[in-house]
């Protein structure tokens, strides 16, 4: 593997791997325990678990690449996730990624040039009674409207 | 293995248990058609060309992944399968840019001919090819993305078959690419070149560097001398490409076909792979008296050696410092060949005809590749890249009359010959170290137990009360358990398990290297393996240590084999490499 590798894991992230080295079926778990400490799986990232698993790189690609859930880019300070499940799609879901997406200036899947905020689509955040539904930063926001949009995110510094 | 009795279309066959439907199908002579499928490699299931459908079930089955069951009656062909199959094949279509005529695979593809034996005429499906860019990183190899039919055969041979890991199913459905990681090249990639992906790719989607153009100019500049050397394995595989038999030697036709298509001079790689045989022979007869590093390890496999660099550098010390047969080729010609006949080495052109694609990245490794003072070899195209030559000249191969090669370095022994196919270069190792060590002949030079197209061999083999042990791995997969082994008895100070271990990255050797005509298995493999094994009981001299040729090659200019002179042309040096760069 690469050479200048100097990423650190958390005490609590290596003993989780630790614990977890030799059982069948561990890689998911790895990456997803990866994901919740550095919020990504970069490259740095999944060489690191590829060493500790004795797993090859490429099939740890093949996995990150494969499960939406796995991001491969550092999100922003706030990540903002659009529900596209049905109720919030056809309650305009669509048109309240467009609002985010002209606000800030960036396409779904990407960070603002400042590093605040990421913006991506999601499948139901499990409150239908309230579509359209966006998070941001974990909190809800419902029964949006393209207006709402600007001052919702004004109030993330 | 017990024997299951089933019908194909009515035709009884037994097979053993556990047969896929698809292998007894061709055990009674007949084809389902199957783009992912490969006898190399474990059934994948990915394509769903080859579904058949068995009496008395009401469902379709996948042939590829479906053993056999006792009694059953099979059914390849009728109207609705045909229907599945031929929309399967159009849907494909559409996804896959319409470039047959430019295509390097134009009527050696996969889909192409399947597409002609369904008779498609019309396109159903809108196109919706996706445009990705091709990875042209690689000094051997060329991904071409947009080509890619998704079959997975490149993935499982580059994991299953070689261990290398430099390809993935990276992505998701119909975004998925056979790619590195990381959005990587290849080059970045730790891809060892073999090119087994391009042998085994169906269509056009991962092939080699075309160097034939580069060697058509050289031709045709009047102020070069352009010398081609074909390696052993080179000769029993050219004739498949115009129709001969598989296995055919072919030597003196391809001799003449060189000549024809504009070659100065044409040498034989052969009489490289008897230098290797002295040097590398005399070096573990060294090792041997004088306590050195054990075991030695074969070094002349470019992918092999990629391999040891990035995966097993603690092995850098057990490696043959001799260069690969090609790389002792080169320089001899451009210092020892060059001086005799007065030629500028300036001028020269090394061609090297070779079975494989990683040579096309060893020629450039690094500068022990120029020790000759110029690059040792200029090109390398590959068996693949020589048939397009010769059928693009218009020459009739078929027919062509026998000649020999151009002396003095250009005389072959059996030795020589074996080279190409695994356990070859151990046995004509063994022919030579024998001699040296007790200074008599083995009585009988064939040494069975290194032959054969299993993946690892194990054998003991006397040498004058010296019970020397050697292995001969084939496939770089089957390399790790026989390096461990040696890692083990290292770290527990025990005497090493065996002294002499033969790698070739490509599973049978060169016969089956990632630039031979396509469609590599078990049938050819044999077939061209026992075409060396002929051409070496025709040798009349099959020990590389009494080809005169090589005799006086030490007497005239190197010496002695390990000389000073001698480890500066024909000896090499490894570093650790990254896996990723």
């Amino acid at each position: 593997m690469s050479e200048k590798n100097e990423l650190k894991f958390s005490d609590s992230l290596m003993q989780f791997i630790n614990e977890w080295k030799e059982k069948p079926g561990n890689l998911i778990m790895v990456l997803h325990k990866v994901q919740g400490e550095l919020g990504y799986v970069s490259r740095e990232a999944a060489e690191k678990v590829s060493e500790l698993l004795d797993v090859p790189l490429a099939k740890i690609w093949g996995v990150v690449t494969f499960y939406h859930f796995f991001k491969l880019t550092k999100p922003g300070k706030y990540n903002i996730a659009v529900c596209l499940g049905t109720a919030c799609y056809l309650k305009g879901g669509d048109k309240v990624i467009e609002t985010v997406e002209q606000t800030l200036g960036i396409d779904c899947g990407q960070v603002t040039k400042d590093g605040k905020f990421s913006l991506e689509s999601v499948r139901c955040v499990g409150c239908c009674g309230l579509a359209p539904v966006m998070t941001v930063a974990g909190e809800v926001f419902g029964k949006l409207t393209k207006d709402m949009v600007p001052t919702i995110l004004s109030r993330f510094e | 293995m017990s024997i299951v009795h089933v019908k194909i279309n009515g035709i009884p066959v037994e097979v053993e248990a556990g047969t896929s439907v698809l292998d007894a199908a061709k055990a009674a002579g007949v084809k389902i058609p199957t783009l992912c499928h490969h006898e190399d490699l474990k059934a994948t299931a990915a394509c769903g060309l080859c579904i058949v459908k068995m009496e008395g079930s009401p469902k379709i089955q996948r042939a590829c992944a479906s053993p056999v069951q006792e009694g059953a009656s099979y059914i390849t062909d009728d109207p609705e399968l045909f229907k599945a199959r031929k929309t399967v094949i159009e849907l494909i279509l559409s996804t896959h840019p319409a470039q047959c005529l430019t295509c390097i695979r134009n009527q050696n593809c996969e889909l192409q001919t399947l597409a002609a034996e369904f008779g498609i005429r019309e396109q159903p499906f809108e196109p919706r090819v996706k445009r990705i860019p091709k990875d042209e990183s690689s000094p051997a190899i060329i991904t071409d993305p947009s080509k890619c039919i998704k079959c997975g055969r490149c993935v499982e041979v580059c994991q299953d078959l070689e261990g290398v890991y430099a390809l993935e199913y990276i992505g998701r459905g119909d975004n998925t690419q056979m790619v590195p990681a990381c959005g990587l090249n290849l080059d970045q990639s730790p891809c060892v070149k073999c090119g087994q992906c391009a042998a085994h790719c169906p269509v056009g989607a991962i092939y080699e560097r075309d160097d034939t153009e580069k060697v058509r100019n050289a031709i045709f500049d009047p102020d070069k001398v352009v010398i081609a050397a074909m390696a052993p394995s080179v000769r029993v595989a050219i004739g498949e490409g115009f129709g001969l038999p598989e296995g055919t030697v072919t030597t003196g036709k391809i001799y003449t076909a060189l000549r024809q298509l504009g070659f100065d001079k044409v040498f034989d790689t052969n009489f490289g792979a008897d230098l290797t045989i002295m040097e590398e022979g005399s070096e573990l007869v060294h090792r041997l008296t004088h306590n050195g590093v054990l075991p030695q390890l074969t070094s002349c496999c470019p992918a092999w050696t990629d391999y040891m660099e990035k995966y097993y550098p603690d092995m850098i010390p057990n490696f043959s410092t001799a260069k690969s047969p090609m790389q002792m080729q080169g320089p001899i010609t451009k210092t020892f060949w060059a001086q005799k006949t007065g030629t500028d080495p300036a001028k020269i052109v090394n061609v090297a005809i070779m079975p494989c694609t990683a040579k096309k990245f060893e020629i450039g490794r690094d500068d022990n590749m120029s020790s000759s003072g110029y690059k040792d070899n200029d090109i390398v195209i590959t068996s693949r890249e020589l048939i397009r030559m010769i059928k693009l000249k218009g020459i009739d191969f078929a027919n062509l009359p026998e000649s020999e090669a151009d002396s003095p370095i250009g005389e072959y022994t059996g030795a020589g010959t074996i080279f190409g196919c695994t356990g070859g270069v151990m046995e004509a190792a063994l022919r030579t170290a024998y001699f040296e060590v007790t200074g008599k002949e083995l009585a009988n030079i064939e040494v069975d137990s290194v032959r054969g197209l299993e993946g690892v061999k194990k054998a003991t083999v006397d040498i004058n009360g010296l019970k020397l042990r050697v292995a001969v791995v084939s496939g770089l997969v089957n390399v790790k358990n026989v390096l461990e082994e040696v890692r083990q008895a290292r770290a527990e100070g025990k005497e090493p398990p065996y002294h002499f271990i033969e790698v070739m990255a490509c599973k049978g050797g060169c016969i089956s290297g990632g630039g031979q005509p396509y469609a590599s298995n078990t049938k050819n493999r044999i077939a061209r393996s026992e075409g060396l094994y002929e051409d070496d009981e025709h040798c009349k001299i099959r020990c590389s240590h009494q080809n005169p040729s090589i005799q006086k090659l030490y007497k005239e200019f190197l010496g002695a084999p390990l000389s000073e002179k001698s480890e500066e042309l024909l000896h090499t040096t490894y570093q650790q490499r990254p896996i990723y760069k």
